[in-house]
């Protein structure tokens, strides 16, 4: 369980990225913390492992306050994806993905083999092991990136806007691929990104973050789909339109689903049964 | 009287490699001289650069300390330094000490600048101390460029090297000054022959040198850009569709 207690960080120049955040990440789910950029959800990553402390508060994990702790120790203890993979280019995929394991001290032939066997967890050939960062696609470098973070085994995965740079396609293979992983593996996941129907897709519970890092609103995608806290959030997430804005109309005794440009949906089958609209795993 | 002719002549004459004051001699002083002052330059200035290049701190201060230093007029520095101190080699190597840190200093920190800044971000946030950041990502990395700052500054030393012999009696300057005084220009020549041979030798080597140094995986990007895009049209991948198609 990762606990954010009046959270505040205003950088040297002034800026408060954050203003008295307070959050608590369960454990063994997906958090997505999405919004617009100055929403400070890159900050409020990048304060779970130190790579930027608060001016202000605690952050503790498992009940441990973090500033106690020692962050290149913290940090190999967490994994971590960012954006544009963050591979070193000039080593080979297998030794990227060992980076961590290696510095930790695990012996250099047991950390490689473990690396091979991260390559299939996360969907890679082998064959990859030994080209460079550089000669592989940008989707394939992305997984890398999740290889090198799931490397050590961490209970925490930080995940930073990891698929933004990639085309739809292989983002949407990306993400089922996370579903997929996230349900074996059961990390906790801590996930930002600025793209709504990402944090719907990926989170078990996602925070709408105002600029300043104010919460507009937390839960689950369906409660704030249904549940909209104020005009700020309707609009950010589209309840109010598009795709997500749906309506029944009869055609030929069948009743179809239209969104609000008129395009069809899809067709009403029938009521769910209870417990099956929510969560979808 | 050709006195190209006279100046290879002198180079090719054995009398020239015998007894005291004998090429090869004067070629290992000259080559000595350079790689020390480099050396001693590069101590002094490949440090400070990686300091600047990792914390992007006192950029600014080495760009002016730099551009001073390249200003001040080298002879000039070492009549200075040779008159406070005396005659002998130690003021030529201060002068040209000062001449080879600025292109170091800048091939140090230019390097680790030129790097992607999301791998260190990267390299960081997985848990790489600072120690482990210089030495695993941002040394290898920037190596070219600093060996690219080397380059220019042995190519500037080795040439520079012969106002040593303004001084004391050393190098391949040696020759320039001594022919000057006896108005022997086929020795003077043939002395600026082999200072600018030694000086492409030396460009040679480093060029190499900096080649051999990019890392493969970065090496390999160069390679594969230009497999995947032809520079030019070759005959035969034009279009077939043009025939038969009216």
């Amino acid at each position: 369980m990762i606990e954010f207690r009046s959270v505040s960080k205003q950088f040297p120049d002034g800026t408060l990225a954050v203003d008295d955040f307070s959050l608590t990440i369960p454990s063994h789910r997906t958090t997505v913390l999405v919004g617009s950029s100055g929403s400070g959800k890159t900050t409020l990553l990048r304060m779970i492992n130190r790579m930027v402390d608060p001016t202000a508060g605690t952050i503790e994990i498992d009940g441990v306050d973090i500033a106690s702790l020692e962050p290149v120790k913290l940090r190999r203890s967490i994994g971590y994806v960012m954006q544009n993979s963050g591979l070193l280019p000039h080593r080979k995929v297998v030794d990227n993905v060992a980076t961590v394991p290696l510095l930790r001290g695990v012996p250099r032939k047991t950390a490689r083999a473990d690396a091979l066997a991260m390559l299939d967890t996360v969907g890679l050939d082998r064959g990859l092991a030994d080209r460079y960062p550089s000669q592989l696609s940008g989707g394939q470098q992305q997984r890398v990136g999740v290889a090198r973070g799931l490397a050590v085994n961490p209970n925490i995965l930080l995940m930073d806007e990891p698929f933004g740079a990639v085309d739809p396609i292989v983002r949407a293979e990306l993400q089922q691929e996370l579903v997929r992983l996230q349900s074996e593996l059961g990390k906790t996941v801590v996930f930002v990104t600025h793209d709504v129907d990402e944090a719907f897709l990926l989170g078990d519970q996602v925070v709408i973050l105002e600029e300043g890092g104010r919460i507009a609103q937390i839960g689950s995608p369906t409660d704030i789909l249904a549940h909209p806290a104020n005009d700020f959030v309707a609009s950010f997430i589209g309840a109010d339109r598009g795709k997500r804005a749906l309506h029944v109309e009869r055609h030929d005794g069948r009743e179809v689903l239209v969104d609000s440009d008129g395009r069809l949906a899809g067709v009403l089958v029938g009521d769910a049964a209870p417990g099956q609209v929510g969560v979808p795993r | 009287m050709n006195i190209f002719g006279d100046a290879l002549n002198w180079i090719i004459d054995p009398a020239n490699y015998s007894g005291p004051g004998a090429i090869p001699m004067r070629l290992l002083e000259h080559l000595g001289f350079t790689f020390l002052t480099l050396l001693v330059a590069s101590a002094i200035a490949i440090p400070f650069g990686f300091v600047i290049g990792h914390t992007g701190r006192g950029r600014g201060l080495a760009v002016t300390t730099s551009g001073g230093l390249r200003a001040i007029p080298t002879l000039g520095l070492l009549t200075l330094v040779a008159l406070w101190i005396g005659i002998g080699l130690g003021a030529p190597y201060v002068a040209l000490t000062v001449l080879a840190i600025p292109p170091i200093l800048a091939g140090a920190y230019t390097g680790f600048e030129a790097i992607d800044r999301g791998a260190i971000d990267a390299a960081r946030a997985v848990g790489m101390s600072e120690v482990q950041i210089l030495t695993q990502v941002e040394i290898p990395l920037g190596l070219p460029l600093l060996i690219g700052g080397l380059r220019s500054a042995a190519l500037q030393v080795v040439a520079t090297a012969t106002l040593a012999a303004y001084v004391a009696d050393f190098g391949l300057g040696r020759y320039l000054f001594s022919g000057l005084k006896t108005r022997d220009y086929a020795q003077m020549l043939g002395g600026s022959i082999l200072v600018i041979l030694l000086a492409l030798a030396l460009e040679g080597i480093f060029a190499t040198i900096q080649r051999v140094v990019v890392p493969r995986g970065v090496a390999s990007t160069r390679l594969l850009v230009d497999r995947a895009r032809p520079a030019r049209p070759r005959p035969g991948m034009e279009p077939a569709i043009t025939k038969g198609n009216p």
